[in-house]
């Protein structure tokens, strides 16, 4: 075997930190001028390929690639900073029909059978959707083994382990190559982009397509009716003092 | 929206870096409880919070001496009349509300009381037997009104998270804190500018401000326990400076109480106005020696929605300096912050937190650049050809740039988790300079070795003194000397004072840049100001405190 051609592939998210407002239309989650990042998940994702290789495990390649609008070109760098070898980008304007979890599943399957990839690490789930579903239909429709929530990898040869976290314990499953890997938050902790890596990653070839490029018909199946944000919650109140407290709470019956 | 697992993943580094409570209380959304993130509590033990009562582990303060027994030169002034519970019950009558008045009269209270007694450094403990808590001006009116009459020595407490031991007292003074006046009054979202009582918390202030994409032109790390009164009160520095200026320029008006009673209703929402002194800034700084501030009137810039951080390490101080030159000029109006640390001060921050530094390797100093700015696209720009610049000219030997909000609050945290950290092996001596920027350095330098030589320096617990080290607002020419040490100790005070006053004396620097004169000051003054000024100083004391009730012992 000549060494592990691993795929990751990432999305452009709103920020964790930021708090998601919901547009006046009440169709989507309002994104403009708001902060983005990579999917924390696919930061572990990345960051997992790259301890592989530093762990001196045969990686022959690292491939970060993205769908979407043309600022996921700033993820692409951020994971080739990261250690990724180069990146691709299917460039899906936001005015576009947005892909579901099955149409990047079946762009995933035409970009790893083009790159021969054998090892496909992705994050269990993005946080914008939460579908948490493309990893597993990649694993179908490619046919290969997977193991999701992954906590712990080890590579040996053409076998791989994997811990996973499940209710109540861990789960330990092995497989042979190629295979997919999904994973989750004590995986690892991604590292910081250093300045010479982020200049380094600017020389890095990245390239740009298009959906028509793997002519993929990924019309969305489902139509967004109304999106609504979670009912706010109510307000505490303040007591003076102990006596003010008892009787509120005989007020409220909890007495 | 996935609510759920963003929580988790932002819980996923903090989980693993449990310590860096302050990047937490940056990134914290608005909607959480203020307090959630303020999980440290080790090297501030007792220092209350909110509600006035105290987080942490059962008191430690008795490990505090005295300020009394600690420095016999300072004397219980004999003018100022003994507490009676005569005046005590005068005070209940007065404010009613039970949660108003603490007292250790009737009853056995010290425990509660402690808190309001000793600073956060544990370094100062006075003897107050009541504390007050007014909830208006008029009751703060009617308290000094009253005080002034009966010759009662008052002390104001915001949040009590000075550096100075201003808002502690050293005898038996009445602490008046105004923790229960946090009412935001009012906000105008045209001219920016915000009207809030003098006891809400600056990050409150701030996250109110925030849901109004307005920012407090003042930061801190202490934001989530210091009042806005008690900023104003000595004129705090921070993180924001450089960008907006100080809060001389800031606040646009006050109210506050004379010790005898006046209420001076000063809550303009100019900007401009010429009309005679401005008597206000008398009382921005003032430290509360000549009134209680009651409330404030700011003026608040736009939040900046594109925040970038970076992290440098680099060779030399030398470096540091043409770091900054570069920063300003080619991030010029972005460039928010400008902080500077030296390779010590994050070698202890590990040791003390066992947080993990952004940056493989050691490097002697770092340095940490915030830009903000409307225009996430135009920033990011000028950040690339600046970052870019500063490792070809290898002015910069390594660094890295935050990626997202939690690397941001994680960057931070290295230079706001610093002064805790620091208290970490029992003490900290602290000095906060002004100094020419280009001889900052020479001073933690000098210093170093003059405690080395004398064999004060060590890493085991026969020698006091854990080290000297740096850090500070290089933007704003202020340093902070700090000398970690396992124990407050004679010797070491005697080598640091009055050594390093007559050091910034010689540089024409001051010997309080922002964190105000408090009782460690006042005793050194005369090292930055001339006796024409102190006697003028002490002439506006004399005239708006005749009977000096305001925080005696302190100040000038």
């Amino acid at each position: 075997m000549s060494g592990l051609r691993i795929l990751v592939p990432i999305k452009r998210v709103i920020d964790y930190a930021v708090k998601p407002r919901v547009n006046r239309a009440q169709t989507a989650v309002e994104t403009a001028n708001v902060k983005h990042s990579m999917n924390p998940f696919d930061e572990l994702s990345i960051e997992e390929a790259v301890r592989l290789r530093e762990r001196k495990v045969p990686v022959s390649e690292i491939v970060a690639f993205s769908a979407g609008p043309p600022k996921s070109q700033d993820i692409l760098r951020t994971a080739m900073a990261m250690g990724a070898d180069r990146g691709i980008h299917v460039v899906v304007e936001d005015k576009d029909p947005q892909l579901e979890p099955l149409g990047v599943a079946k762009l995933l399957k035409k970009v790893v059978d083009e790159q021969k990839s054998n090892l496909v690490i992705l994050g269990k789930q993005s946080i914008d959707d939460d579908a948490a579903q493309t990893g597993q239909m990649l694993a179908g429709l490619l046919n290969w083994p997977q193991a999701t929530q992954a906590s712990k990898v080890q590579v040996e040869g053409e076998t791989v382990t994997v811990t996973k976290e499940v209710d109540g314990g861990v789960e330990t499953v092995r497989a042979k190559l190629p295979m997919i890997i999904t994973t989750d938050l004590r995986l690892n902790e991604p590292r910081y982009a250093s300045l010479p890596n982020i200049m380094k990653a600017k020389k890095k070839p990245l390239e740009k397509k298009t959906l028509k490029d793997y002519e993929l018909d990924a019309a969305p199946r489902l139509k967004t009716i109304k999106v609504t944000e979670p009912p706010p919650r109510k307000g505490g109140v303040k007591v003076e003092d102990v006596d003010g407290m008892i009787s509120k709470l005989k007020e409220l019956g909890a007495l | 929206m996935a609510t759920s697992s963003r929580f988790v993943a932002s819980l996923r580094r903090t989980a693993l870096s449990p310590r860096a409570s302050p990047c937490i209380k940056r990134i914290r959304p608005v909607t959480q409880v203020r307090w959630t993130g303020s999980t440290s509590a080790t090297s501030e033990p007792h220092q209350p919070d909110a509600k006035g009562t105290v987080k942490g582990g059962p008191a430690p303060a008795k490990a505090v001496k005295f300020t009394s027994e600690m420095y016999p030169e300072i004397q219980r002034n004999s003018k100022f009349t003994n507490l009676s519970e005569e005046h005590v019950k005068y005070f209940k009558d007065m404010l009613g509300s039970e949660s108003a008045v603490v007292e250790s009269f009737s009853k056995d209270a010290s425990e509660d009381i402690e808190p309001y007694n000793s600073d956060w450094m544990r370094k100062y403990r006075g003897h107050a037997k009541l504390v007050l808590k007014p909830a208006t001006t008029e009751e703060v009116s009617r308290i000094l009104k009253y005080c002034n009459d009966n010759m009662l020595a008052v002390v104001p407490q915001g949040g009590n998270t000075g550096l100075v031991g201003g808002s502690v007292p050293v005898f038996d003074e009445i602490v008046i804190n105004l923790q229960r006046m946090d009412k935001i009054r009012s906000f105008d979202e045209v001219s920016g500018i915000l009207v809030a009582d003098a006891g809400v918390i600056l990050e409150v202030a701030d996250n109110f401000l925030a849901e109004k994409k307005h920012i407090f032109p003042l930061d801190l790390g202490a934001k989530g326990s210091c009042q806005i009164g008690g900023n104003v009160a000595t004129n705090a520095g921070g993180l924001r400076l450089l960008r907006y200026g100080s809060l001389h320029g800031n606040v646009l008006g006050i109210e506050a109480v004379l010790p005898d009673g006046t209420v001076i209703d000063d809550l303009l929402e100019l900007r401009k106005n010429n009309t005679g002194y401005d008597i206000k800034q008398l009382f921005i700084g003032g430290e509360g020696t000549i009134g209680i501030i009651t409330g404030i009137s700011i003026l608040c810039p736009q939040r900046s929605p594109a925040v970038n951080v970076a992290y440098f390490g680099l060779e030399s101080f030398e470096h540091a300096q043409k770091a900054f030159r570069a920063a300003k000029n080619q991030l010029s109006e972005i460039l928010s912050a400008f902080e500077m640390m030296d390779g010590r001060t994050q070698k202890l921050l590990n040791k003390a937190t066992g947080k993990k530094l952004p940056l493989e390797g050691e490097h002697p100093f770092y340095c940490l650049i915030e830009t903000s700015g409307s225009n996430t696209d135009h920033d990011s720009e000028k950040l690339q050809n600046f970052l870019e610049n500063v490792m070809e000219t290898e002015i910069v030997s390594d660094g890295v740039v935050a990626q997202d909000q939690t690397q941001m609050g994680e960057l931070w945290s290295c230079r706001e988790g610093v002064s805790e950290a620091l208290g970490h092996w029992g003490g900290v001596y602290k000095y906060d300079l002004s100094l020419p920027i280009a001889d900052m350095y020479d001073l933690v330098n000098d210093v170093r070795d003059r405690l080395t030589e004398v064999g004060l320096v060590g890493d085991d617990d026969s020698h006091p003194v854990v080290d000297a080290v740096g850090y500070g607002h290089m933007g704003d020419a202020n340093l902070h000397l700090n000398v970690p040490v396992r124990r407050y100790d004679k010797e070491v005070e005697k080598q640091l004072e009055p050594y390093v006053y007559e050091w910034v004396q010689k540089k024409n620097g001051s010997i309080s840049a922002e964190h105000g004169l408090g009782i460690t000051k006042k005793p050194y003054i005369g090292y930055s100001r001339s006796d024409t000024m102190i006697k003028l100083m002490k002439q506006i004391k004399n005239l708006y405190d005749p009977n000096g009730i305001m925080n005696p012992y302190k100040y000038i």
